[in-house]
């Protein structure tokens, strides 16, 4: 199966919205490669700089946010645009419905964590690295000498999707 | 334990439970446009899977860019136009016959109370205002959908709206919904379907009601679904008069489709219309929700009349009641887009599209176009636009643009004076 997790980058903000991951002038596009330059290019955070091509975003593998992320538009541009930047998890409070089957269907992961967790995650300084451990379903972040170990639970259909690689391959078997 | 329109709707469709909880449904109506179905044509193909479930269950329609602003969107209009021909899709709908597709399949007759619809689409909610369990889906989604027919959906849970009180003059299913946003906030209903019931809802017509289907989503739910009755049933009457006897009949079988008076909700929420005033967003989130009066004097660069939200005839002649013989500010580009060329066509008739030309609107065919900012009226850094759309994210309408979401009647009073307007000041 797949390994998940790797370096991680924070982005302090409810609400993202799949505009912001990938902006629609982008929807013209029919190969994912050509979405990759423009993950996250107009994301505005209040009062905090925010540049998507910075070196801890380059090296990203593993997005840590707030609430409610990729809601707004269904398009799954938005998690193919994380995928060709070799996003592979992306933990947050909670996600939009669509947002958060696209990822699953496309056999990446979505965690969902408490506030507290995510505070604790977020108080990490310093370069951090999650690794996510899928049958106990639990996660280690670390960064330097700290260490922030949460538990989380997967729905288990989604846990299906990611076994099989998808919805298209599950489907495919059983439908 | 009575049941939920969607319990119902989920339980005659149920083709699988994979995991407890989780529920594979045999899809009624595959919906299709030229954005979000290319990528997932091209897929399929790369995978020697080009094969359609059903083509009679599918419809197409080239909508959001159209006609095409250049050769990408051109090409996405060329994947869709050539599949629907290979795969025999008679419900495909290109120039001259396209529109808004939450518009044009209604008038299609092709939802139906009952139905499950999916379409890799967010507003796809919009098709709940027929008593059917319609949500947007991603492309992988829609991928499985046009090959196998089917959809996995988490068993659904129902929030509850019960509208009652008297509709102010002015106030109409727009504000009804920004105002209910406003109260559930951008995730209040993430998991849910929104019911909308009671008196205020039960007298609307169907425009109305898809205006607050519409718009669920953007309080986070999977769906908005309303009780089908006689004024569904009217609205179909074209479609489905060799199946029943009379309206009356059809309304009647439809009952089945109507939740139960015990059914379970994770949450009512009464809203009492009586005191409500014309409502506008403000910001970049939908839930940033105030009185129109709040916001008056405040500044517009463009007024925008369309979309899948409000680009119904009817929306075209509640608009119109306050443009006619009025000239639009100086300082304001105003752009009708009728959301299909049937309520284009209506509108030609009934004199609409001259009250808005000799106002200084300029009318577009129909298309989404700038509702998500690809064309036809895209905004400029630092520009404001009063829309009747459904959207008003930071750049939806163009980078660094702002968008004011609101009624059709507050969009053409904005027109009027150039800056946010209580409509009511129109109305005598
Ligand atoms: S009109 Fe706007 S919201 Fe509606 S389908 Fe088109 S782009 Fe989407």
């Amino acid at each position: 199966m797949k390994q998940f997790g790797g370096p991680a980058a924070f982005i302090d903000r409810n609400d993202i919205n799949t505009d912001e991951i990938i902006p629609a002038k982008y929807l013209t596009e029919i190969t994912k490669k050509a979405l990759a330059p423009h993950l996250l290019e107009d994301l505005h955070l209040e009062g905090q700089q925010f540049d998507p091509h910075s070196a801890v975003m380059q090296a990203a593998q593993v997005l840590i946010t707030r609430s409610n992320f990729g809601c707004g538009s269904s398009r799954e541009h938005a998690v193919w645009a994380l995928e060709v930047n070799d996003i592979n998890v992306v933990i947050g409070e909670s996600f939009a419905r669509i947002f958060r089957q696209n990822m699953f269907n496309c056999g990446i992961l979505a965690v969902e964590l408490s506030k507290a967790d995510l505070d604790r995650l977020f108080a990490l300084k310093g370069q951090v690295t999650v690794a996510v451990d899928l049958a106990a379903e639990k996660l280690t972040a670390t960064s330097g000498d700290a260490t922030v170990e949460c538990a989380f639970s997967l729905n288990a259909f989604d846990k299906k999707l990611i076994g099989a690689g998808g919805w298209l391959a599950f489907a495919d078997a059983n439908y | 334990m009575g049941q939920t329109i969607t319990e119902k709707i989920f339980a005659a469709h149920l083709r699988d439970t994979p995991t407890s909880g989780n529920m594979v449904l045999d899809i009624d109506v595959i919906m299709c446009h030229e954005i979000t179905t290319p990528i997932a044509i091209m897929d399929l193909m790369e995978k020697g899977m080009d094969r359609v479930c059903d083509p009679s269950r599918i419809k197409a329609v080239i909508d959001h860019v159209t006609p095409p602003k250049d050769s990408k969107t051109a090409a996405q209009a060329k994947i869709m136009r050539d599949w629907a021909r290979r795969h025999n899709i008679k419900d495909f709908f290109d120039i001259g016959r396209n529109g808004v597709c939450h518009a044009l399949f209604p008038e299609k007759g092709f939802i139906r109370p009952g139905n499950t619809v999916i379409m890799g689409d967010s507003h796809t909610c919009t098709h709940g205002a027929f008593g059917a369990f319609a949500a947007g889906v991603g492309t992988t989604d829609l991928e499985v959908g046009i090959l196998k027919g089917v959809c996995a959906f988490r068993a659904p849970k129902s929030l509850k709206i019960e509208a009652v009180g008297a509709l102010p003059k002015g106030v109409v299913a727009k504000d009804i919904i920004l105002n209910i946003i406003k109260q559930l906030t951008v995730n209040g209903g993430t998991d849910m379907v929104i019911e909308f019931c009671g008196p205020v809802i039960d007298a609307m017509n169907m425009s109305s009601r898809m205006t607050l289907c519409n718009m669920a989503v953007e309080a986070g739910a999977t769906s908005g679904v309303c009780q089908p009755d006689l004024t569904t049933a009217q609205y179909l009457w074209p479609f489905i008069k060799d199946e029943y006897a009379s309206p009356e009949a059809a309304s009647e079988s439809f009952a089945c489709w109507r939740s139960d008076a015990d059914a379970h909700y994770e949450r009512v929420l009464t809203l009492d219309v009586s005191t409500l005033a014309p409502q506008v967003t403000f910001g970049f989130k939908p839930d940033n929700v105030k009185d129109v009066s709040e916001l008056e004097g405040s500044k517009v660069d463009q007024v925008y009349i369309g979309s899948c939200t409000n680009g119904r005839i009817e929306d075209i002649r509640e608009a119109a009641a306050i443009i006619k013989g009025k000239t639009i500010a100086a300082s304001v580009r105003g752009i009708l887009v009728p959301a299909t060329p049937a309520i284009y066509s209506q509108a030609l008739e009934e004199g609409l599209i001259k009250i808005f030309m000799d106002s200084g609107f300029c009318v577009l065919n129909p298309t989404c176009g700038a509702c998500l900012g690809m064309s036809s009226g895209v905004l400029a850094d630092g520009e404001v636009c009063a829309s009747t759309t459904n959207r008003n994210f930071n750049g939806r309408m163009g980078k660094g643009g702002m968008v004011h979401l609101m009624s059709p009647a507050s969009a053409a009073a904005a027109a009027v004076t150039g800056e946010i307007t209580d409509p009511r000041r129109f109305l005598n």
